[in-house]
């Protein structure tokens, strides 16, 4: 293993964060806390509980969760997307770092990122709403495994990607619909029936339920199907980025 | 990886272009059709020396990027074989990345970076541990020190030159690539340029050098490849080169200038140039016969002055305007 190299790609993307610590850390948790202020604080207070838990703080799980996805693809895409426009990424696919590499010094930076956010978004969600998390193991392990996964998607988007209109069309119109519209916001079964199904064809459903039972103990769907759900993401992203580089698409004439 | 900064310190005795040395670089048969269907190599054989700067020289398209490319881990080849330093770039490509160093042809930089941390990011990508005192060795010697605390975004093309120049020495390789190294530099710099690769050759490296200056092929290289249409269709030592294949001229300047070639003169392959003031003669210098004694005698007796003469050999852009244009 190349440790150097990935240590010094490591680096650098978190470099780049703090360099642009408005955009990246202020922003979201800034955007995060209005969500907070709006549905929590002045039309949360109106709603009645849910699952015997304020709806304020019924939300916390599902915010994090939007912007966990959206930081991850966004942070990850743009880490390599930047390289691949500017010509810079000539010099990494000269060095001698294997594919592997590769991926776990820029995947590895994007999800650090944006699970130091979600922390943030937790720490911040507390100072709004009483929270208690029940499982703390099991939210560790969907925050990572989410972080990672979500990752490994932008930094598909980023090589797939070949100019910035594409590089923003998956995060706008695929996954932030598929979040709202992923019980960031309600239960499932505040929805008619038949949305109640339609909305299982949804996988952002299961990883918000998962995330929520982690805290409040109940949840949409079995914890067992949101952990499958996301490993089958995982994997899949895996073998997406696995092909990417077998065949050198985009990267590699 | 393993590798000390100082086990890739290439010996003082590297530094002398040694023939009966194995190649540093051997290529054999290497294609590359592209997806598009364009074949932009076709069966390329060559071996670098070690030590030794090799100009590969070709028109705009004739495959000169593709190749070092290819060797450089940028674009896979479809076919054929390269074997860096001992390591095939495809199998091995860890150990043969590892002794190579890129400069590429566009200019292109993290803008918002340091000169200095970009240089020690190439390190650190090409797995060598730190080394601030090499860092500050490579950027003194291209007098890149004073800026070494610049973002990229503020130095002239010509800095962000040595800057893509300084991130191939970071890791210390012993085979430099310099892909159109002087394309758009004042001649200033270039002659800094060329000092630089000059300096780097003493120290043990070996320099493939792309270029469509042969000005630059000529000032610079031991050795000479001709590529053109994906082939390479000449590869020489430059002395030699332009020895076997010079043509030289003679002009002979004339006291009085002349309407027309006297007919005394006719067939010998005499030119008049300069309004009539000058007779000009082209001739093959490795001749035996180069005709230039007869000529001197025939002119006398057609009763002509000459105030002054002079000999040019041809350069090496009419030697290559030559090749290519042979080519179909």
């Amino acid at each position: 293993m190349n440790w150097y190299a990935i240590r010094t790609i490591y680096r650098f993307e978190m470099a780049r964060a703090r360099r642009t610590l408005l955009q990246s850390i202020v922003s979201p948790v800034l955007s995060t806390s209005l969500y907070f202020v709006v549905f929590g604080g002045a039309i949360g207070s109106r709603i009645t509980q849910i699952d015997g838990v304020s709806y304020g703080a019924f939300i916390v799980p599902g915010l994090i969760m939007l912007m966990l996805l959206t930081q991850s693809v966004s942070n990850a895409s743009f880490a390599i997307f930047f390289p691949k426009f500017s010509g810079t990424i000539y010099e990494l696919l000269s060095a001698p770092v294997s594919h592997f590499e590769i991926v776990l010094g820029y995947v590895g930076a994007a999800a650090t990122k944006s699970i130091i956010l979600g922390l943030l978004i937790l720490g911040t969600a507390s100072l709004f709403v009483p929270l208690t998390i029940a499982h703390p193991v099991w939210m560790a392990l969907f925050l990572g495994l989410t972080a990672v996964t979500f990752s490994l998607l932008g930094f598909i988007i980023g090589i797939w990607a070949d100019n910035f209109e594409k590089l923003q069309l998956v995060p706008l119109l695929v996954i932030t619909p598929l979040t709202f519209l992923g019980g960031t916001f309600y239960a499932i079964d505040m929805l008619p029936p038949l949305w109640q199904t339609v909305t299982l064809a949804n996988p952002v459903v299961y990883l918000v339920s998962g995330f929520r039972w982690s805290f409040f103990g109940s949840a949409d769907v079995s914890v067992a199907a949101s952990l499958a759900m996301i490993l089958l993401f995982l994997t899949v992203c895996l073998g997406i980025v696995a092909w990417i580089f077998r065949t050198g698409y985009r990267i590699r004439p | 990886m393993t590798d000390t900064p100082t086990a890739t310190q290439p010996t003082p005795s590297a530094a002398s272009p040694a023939a009966h040395e194995a190649p540093i670089i051997q290529i054999d048969k290497l294609d590359k059709t592209y997806a598009s269907g364009y074949q932009a190599l076709k069966s390329i054989d060559l071996e670098i020396q070690r030590g030794e700067i090799f100009a590969l020289l070709g028109p705009n398209g004739a495959g000169k990027t593709t190749l070092i490319s290819i060797i450089c881990g940028l674009v896979n080849p479809t076919g054929g074989r390269v074997i860096a330093d001992g390591h095939d770039i495809v199998r091995d490509y860890r150990a043969a990345r590892a002794t190579i160093g890129l400069v590429p042809q566009e200019l292109t930089s993290e803008a918002f970076e340091t000169v200095w941390n970009t240089v020690s990011f190439s390190r650190g990508l090409f797995g060598k541990s730190p080394d601030p005192a090499h860092i500050e060795r490579v950027l003194k010697d291209l007098a890149l020190w004073d800026k070494r605390n610049n973002k990229l975004i503020t130095l002239s093309g010509g800095m962000k030159r040595r800057v893509l120049i300084a991130k191939a020495l970071a890791h210390e390789p012993r085979i430099l690539f310099l892909d159109e190294p002087t394309a758009g530099v004042d001649v200033e710099l270039r002659r800094d340029m060329w000092n630089v690769v000059r300096r780097l050759r003493e120290s043990g490296v070996t320099i493939i050098l792309t270029t469509h200056y042969i000005e630059e092929a000529e000032e610079m290289a031991d050795r000479i490849g001709v590529i053109s249409n994906g082939e390479i269709i000449l590869v020489r030592e430059k002395q030699a080169l332009m020895r076997q294949l010079g043509r030289k001229e003679l002009t002979l300047q004339l006291a009085a200038p002349l309407a027309a070639l006297p007919d005394a003169l006719a067939g010998r392959g005499l030119t008049l140039d300069d309004e009539g003031r000058q007779l000009v003669y082209t001739y093959d210098a490795q001749q035996d016969a180069t005709g230039i004694p007869e000529l001197l005698r025939a002119v006398d007796a057609a009763g002509l002055e000459v105030t002054d003469l002079q000999t040019r050999q041809s350069s090496l852009e009419d030697i290559f305007v030559g090749l290519v244009k042979e080519r179909p």
